[in-house]
């Protein structure tokens, strides 16, 4: 199985770390893995995007042109790679940013508010852990420990009341999606 | 050995560090300046000199003088900044000291863009400067390699006084692949030739000038007869299921690894397809090519530009097999399953 | 009856005869090097960055450590073997057209970090080696092989200053213009570029020695007087005179 995920957003919404996180959880299981960010001119001001594969193979490359899961964190993001996702493959919406509804009918929808639900358990800043919760409830593309493990490597120069959040984060958005 | 995520361009600054370069001269450009950035926070850390060059034909001089004192020295550019340090790359070559380059290479000619490409092949290959001389190019495909290849960079280039170039392009450069490092113990001493001061001895010269024809003909012969032991000893390529195959892909660097996929979905399609990887640009492994081009149908060469490889393949396989090429350029990164889709026609018309 | 050396050749040159043409200045400026270079007893930790230009073959004519850098990129080359080996003591020596045309960036960012790196700069306002162009600091109304109806401002763009630029960068340590039509000239470039040496072995900054200099066969005119002319023109254009001394006197 080879997961291909593309996560978009605002500077500052975060979306580099969820990909980064992702992909420490997917080396610590023994997966070939490969993180994409944009780059140059594209990420100034507007939306910044990185591209994930996780898989049971090596990978071909980080580049990807029709992924199997989008997250989308902001409109823009919305716009530009819904219609990228591969058929039966996954979209995820985070609804308190993104008022309006996706048009294809041939793709699961997610629709997370993952903003709401960081400011309900404390800071607006880890919504994009409530997303990678859900995302990972979903997809099972790593395990949820595998990921806050992760999350906790990433985030080690950082205080332990900062992690606990962001532990937090991911259970609640796992929660979310049933977890 | 422990993994790390690592972005390309800093796991070969990393590499470089471990290698035992101390002294680093670059100038930013897109997609590489993380590897700058990577220097000038790691190199104080390890007591090494960082420092930011106002041109990159100021950079390459800085390798120069550096290099000249006897240092293990390096500096990273992208294309139109290797374009500008190809005067300094040739007076380096003939002044026979050890330097590592790399490039990693985006879409050109002129400013062009700052995605992925292998454009600057015939440069990197075929002499970007001036003179009869000759680059070590070393095209890593994946983040792993790339920082083996910067460890084997400085070896290669003390071992042959040459300068050799680490040629990478946007991909991955910029992406994060899990990585580990072999600790070993460098050692190196350039003393026997270096410019040291010249307590008890005499004096010493390092220069790329002989005005006298004669004499700047023996140091060409002298370099000449360094190159070919380069060829004899230094070539390398990694063939991949290539035995039983009917057709061969010939792909370098990151094309190198989407070729391998290709390989994969087509062997599960039960079609026969082998894949051939030069690892070193130059010496190109024309003999190891020619033998294993031998009674395939079929030779596909991808590349990242408009064919400049193609002509190297074509030296090697000497009209014995069928050539076919599938290029993207400008930046253009083919994905596999393009690759295979041409392949499919390729076979189909046969 | 004992004899005592009065005069001799000084130990960092390598007796190899100049190849500079008559009249020329560079054999002052090699032999002042030399003396100050024996003076500080720095000769076994020296390296001497030559240019392209017809100082060239520099490198040969010190016995000590050197290379030739292409052309302009002296101060770069210097500045690498610094960084890479503090304990060095580097030169570059470079004409008008190598430091003040090709290499100006060179010259200018090298000034600005305070490289611990001495140049020794020759103005003579002419290519020599290539034969007799237009150099940044040929002077106004100069007939050159390239400006064959003389410079003019509104076609050439007028001589350029090096000195007057150099001495607003923060990283410059000593900065001085000098001459070495007379003996008492020598004396002083010498005393100049001394403290252009001491500014880097005593890791106060970068330093440079302008030193105006005759070239007799691509001005036409025999040595005497190319001196002259040098006197009563370049002087004119460029005045001498110390413009950055942060080496102090000796004590």
């Amino acid at each position: 199985m080879m997961h291909s995920i593309i996560f978009a957003g605002f500077g500052g919404q975060g979306v580099m770390l969820m990909g980064q996180v992702l992909a420490q959880a997917g080396m610590s299981e023994n997966k070939y893995v490969t993180w994409f960010p944009s780059y140059g001119p594209e990420m100034r001001g507007g939306t910044a995007n990185c591209t994930v594969v996780v898989s049971e193979e090596p990978v071909a490359s980080p580049v990807v042109e029709m992924p199997t899961e989008v997250v989308a964190m902001n409109i823009p993001s919305l716009l530009k790679f819904e219609p990228k996702v591969q058929k039966n493959g996954c979209l995820f919406i985070n609804i308190s940013v993104v008022d309006r509804k996706p048009q294809r009918s041939d793709i699961r929808v997610y629709e997370i508010p993952a903003n709401d639900i960081a400011e309900r358990i404390g800071n607006l800043k880890v919504a994009n852990m409530v997303m990678l919760g859900s995302f990972v409830q979903v997809t099972k593309c790593v395990s949820i420990d595998s990921l806050i493990e992760a999350m906790k490597y990433k985030l080690s120069a950082r205080s332990s009341e900062i992690i606990d959040l962001n532990t937090k984060a991911i259970f609640e958005g796992a929660k979310h999606v049933g977890g | 050995m422990k993994k790390v995520m690592m972005k390309g361009v800093e796991a070969i600054g990393e590499a470089a560090i471990k290698a035992g370069c101390r002294n680093y001269f670059g100038y930013p450009i897109t997609p590489q300046s993380e590897l700058t950035e990577y220097m000038a926070r790691r190199l104080p850390e390890v007591g090494g000199s960082f420092l930011q060059a106002e041109s990159e034909v100021a950079a390459v001089n800085m390798l120069y003088g550096a290099s000249s004192v006897g240092k293990r020295v390096m500096t990273s550019t992208s294309s139109p900044g290797f374009s500008l340090m190809q005067e300094g790359i040739s007076y380096i070559a003939c002044a026979q000291l050890p330097a590592v380059f790399v490039n990693v290479v985006r879409g050109g000619p002129g400013l062009g863009d700052i995605q992925p490409s292998q454009g600057d092949y015939f440069q990197a290959t075929k002499g970007g400067g001036h003179g009869d001389y000759r680059l070590i190019v070393l095209s890593p495909s994946t983040v792993q390699e790339a920082t083996e290849l910067t460890l084997l960079a400085f070896d290669l280039a003390d071992k042959y006084r040459n300068p050799v170039l680490i040629f990478a392009d946007g991909l991955l450069g910029q992406m994060m692949e899990p990585v580990a490092f072999e600790e070993k113990e460098i050692t190196y001493d350039n003393s026997h030739w270096a410019l040291t001061g010249s307590k008890n001895r005499p004096p010493r010269q390092v220069t790329s000038f002989n005005i006298d024809p004669y004499g700047l003909e023996k140091m060409n012969i002298e370099l000449q007869k360094k190159y070919r032991q380069v060829e004899a000893n230094e070539t390398r390529y990694e063939e991949f299921l290539i035995e039983d195959a009917d057709i061969l892909i010939v792909a370098h660097g990151t094309v190198g690894r989407i070729a391998k996929s290709v390989v994969r979905m087509a062997r599960e399609e039960g079609l026969k397809i082998g894949l051939f990887r030069p690892i070193t640009l130059y010496p190109y492994p024309y003999d190891a090519l020619s033998k294993a081009a031998q009674e395939k149908s079929l030779v596909l060469t991808v590349e990242m530009s408009s064919g400049q490889m193609l002509e190297d393949v074509k030296l090697a396989v000497c009209g014995k097999t069928k050539i076919e090429f599938y290029g993207r350029m400008a930046g253009v990164v083919p994905t596999p399953e393009e690759i295979f889709t041409h392949l499919k026609t390729l076979i189909r018309g046969q | 009856m004992e004899f005592t050396a009065v005069y001799k050749m000084p130990d960092s040159l390598s007796k190899k005869p100049f190849t500079y043409c008559p009249g020329c200045h560079h054999g002052i400026v090699h032999r002042l090097v030399a003396e100050v270079i024996d003076e500080l007893g720095i000769r076994e930790k020296t390296i001497i960055v030559a240019p392209v230009g017809c100082s060239v073959f520099a490198y040969e004519f010190f016995n000590t450590d050197g290379t030739v850098a292409p052309h302009g990129r002296a101060t770069a080359v210097a500045t690498g073997m610094k960084r890479a080996r503090p304990d060095l003591v580097v030169f570059t020596y470079q004409g008008d057209g190598d430091l003040a045309a090709i290499g100006t960036a060179e010259t200018i960012h090298t000034a600005n970090r305070g490289e611990r790196v001495t140049t020794i700069f020759i103005n003579n306002a002419i290519y020599g080696m290539t034969g007799g162009q237009m150099a940044p600091t040929t002077l106004l109304g100069m007939k050159t092989t390239t400006s064959p109806y003389g410079r003019s401002p509104e076609r050439e763009g007028y001589p350029v200053h090096m000195c007057e630029i150099l001495k607003e960068l923060k990283g410059v340590a000593f900065l001085a213009r000098t001459k070495v039509t007379t003996p008492k000239d020598v004396l002083t470039t010498k005393k100049y570029i001394k403290k252009a040496f001491l500014a880097q072995t005593k890791d106060i900054g970068y330093g440079l020695v302008e030193v105006l200099s005759t070239c007799p066969t691509n001005w036409g005119m025999p040595p005497i007087k190319a001196m002259q002319w040098l006197e009563q023109n370049m002087v004119v254009e460029y005045p001498l005179g110390v413009f950055v001394d942060k080496v102090g006197e000796e004590k």
